[in-house]
């Protein structure tokens, strides 16, 4: 169980420093998402299976799909680095 | 100095919070009501999952706060980024190809299965109106994302959400003709089935959760859906810079 909790910790930590270090904005917001998705994990590890589903589904899925959206109308919106 | 000042800021507010929490217990509840919600909860509401039993039952007035919430915030975005704009809005963009089509119209049906699921079931299973409105919202909105220049019924949208939001106003309501607290789940002759487990039971309660799961998700839907249709950010500075030499050229003039 803890080993399970500090590998999913460790992923938490890795992808909250790629969404500060990736200088390409999209492949931040799918860091950011994976932040998310984790932290839905250690939910329904610590049997919160209704904060679990609601984070996966607004933090994992809607946020990042509107801070994506937010990038289309800025103009960030770029696959590959110049 | 302004970065000193900062850190002191930091500094005494860390100081204040770690005050506050050496405090407190640690591992003790503060709230006491906690268990005797979990005692009462499954007699009074008949719900077997009693997260749903809090949400609506016990703290029935915060979710039609959250709702409101939500409105006040989703009409914001449609008032800055609605209708004025979404006129002139030329999208350019074409389809994304076969494989992305494709797959969204396979995983529409199954996420819309997935969002009904949710909803209906939860007062039973973890999850509920919220999560299950999102998984709607999502799913109506990847034919958008796929397609740009299709065409999405606004009204419809709005007349989902305005009938839902009603709806669970007018279930708190009818409670009052019972002489029960507004907004509280109620059983009568017809939904008096209080049998913990099964799909028709607890109520009105699963009637609230279905007019909190269509008005969320109308509303996330309709919010994404403006979001895609706004402009570029290109085209608009394009329109300011516009309006700039029309004023400058009217300062011209004016002088």
């Amino acid at each position: 169980m803890i080993w399970i909790v500090s590998i999913v910790v460790f992923i938490m930590l890795a992808a909250a420093l790629a969404v500060l270090l990736l200088p390409n904005m999209l492949s931040a917001v799918a860091a950011s998402s994976v932040v998310s998705l984790a932290l839905a994990v250690l939910f329904a590890l610590m049997k919160a299976p209704d904060v679990a589903m609601t984070e996966a589904a607004i933090g994992a899925g809607l946020s990042s799909l509107l801070l994506a959206m937010g990038l289309r109308r800025l103009g960030l919106w770029k696959l590959d680095e110049d | 100095m302004r970065n000193f000042t900062s850190l002191l800021f930091s500094g005494g507010l860390a100081f204040l919070l770690l005050v506050l929490a050496s405090q407190l217990p640690f591992g003790n509840p503060v709230m006491l009501l906690g268990g005797e919600i979990i005692q009462a909860a499954p007699d009074e509401v008949g719900t077997a999952n009693l997260v749903a039993a809090v949400l609506l039952a016990y703290r029935g007035i915060d979710t039609l706060g959250e709702l409101a919430i939500l409105f006040t915030a989703t009409a914001a975005v449609g008032l800055i980024l609605g209708r004025a704009h979404a006129s002139k809005a030329v999208h350019q963009d074409k389809d994304s190809g076969f494989i992305t089509t494709r797959g969204s119209d396979l995983m529409m049906p199954l996420l819309i299965i997935v969002g009904f699921y949710i909803i209906f079931y939860g007062h039973l299973t973890p999850g509920g109106g919220f999560q299950g409105g999102v998984i709607l919202a999502i799913a109506f909105f990847l034919p958008v994302l796929t397609r740009p220049g299709s065409k999405v019924d606004h009204g419809m949208i709005t007349i989902i959400e305005g009938l839902a939001g009603a709806g669970f106003i007018m279930i708190g309501l009818w409670a009052m003709l019972y002489g029960k607290p507004f907004l509280q789940p109620f059983f009568d002759t017809f939904l008096g089935n209080s049998t913990l487990g099964s799909l028709w039971s607890a109520g009105t309660l699963p009637l609230l959760y279905l007019a909190v799961g269509l008005k969320v998700g109308a509303e996330l839907a309709g919010l994404l859906v403006t979001i895609a249709e706004a402009p570029a950010v290109a085209e608009a500075t394009a329109h300011t810079t516009e309006a700039q030499a029309v004023s400058e050229t009217a300062k011209v003039e004016y002088k």
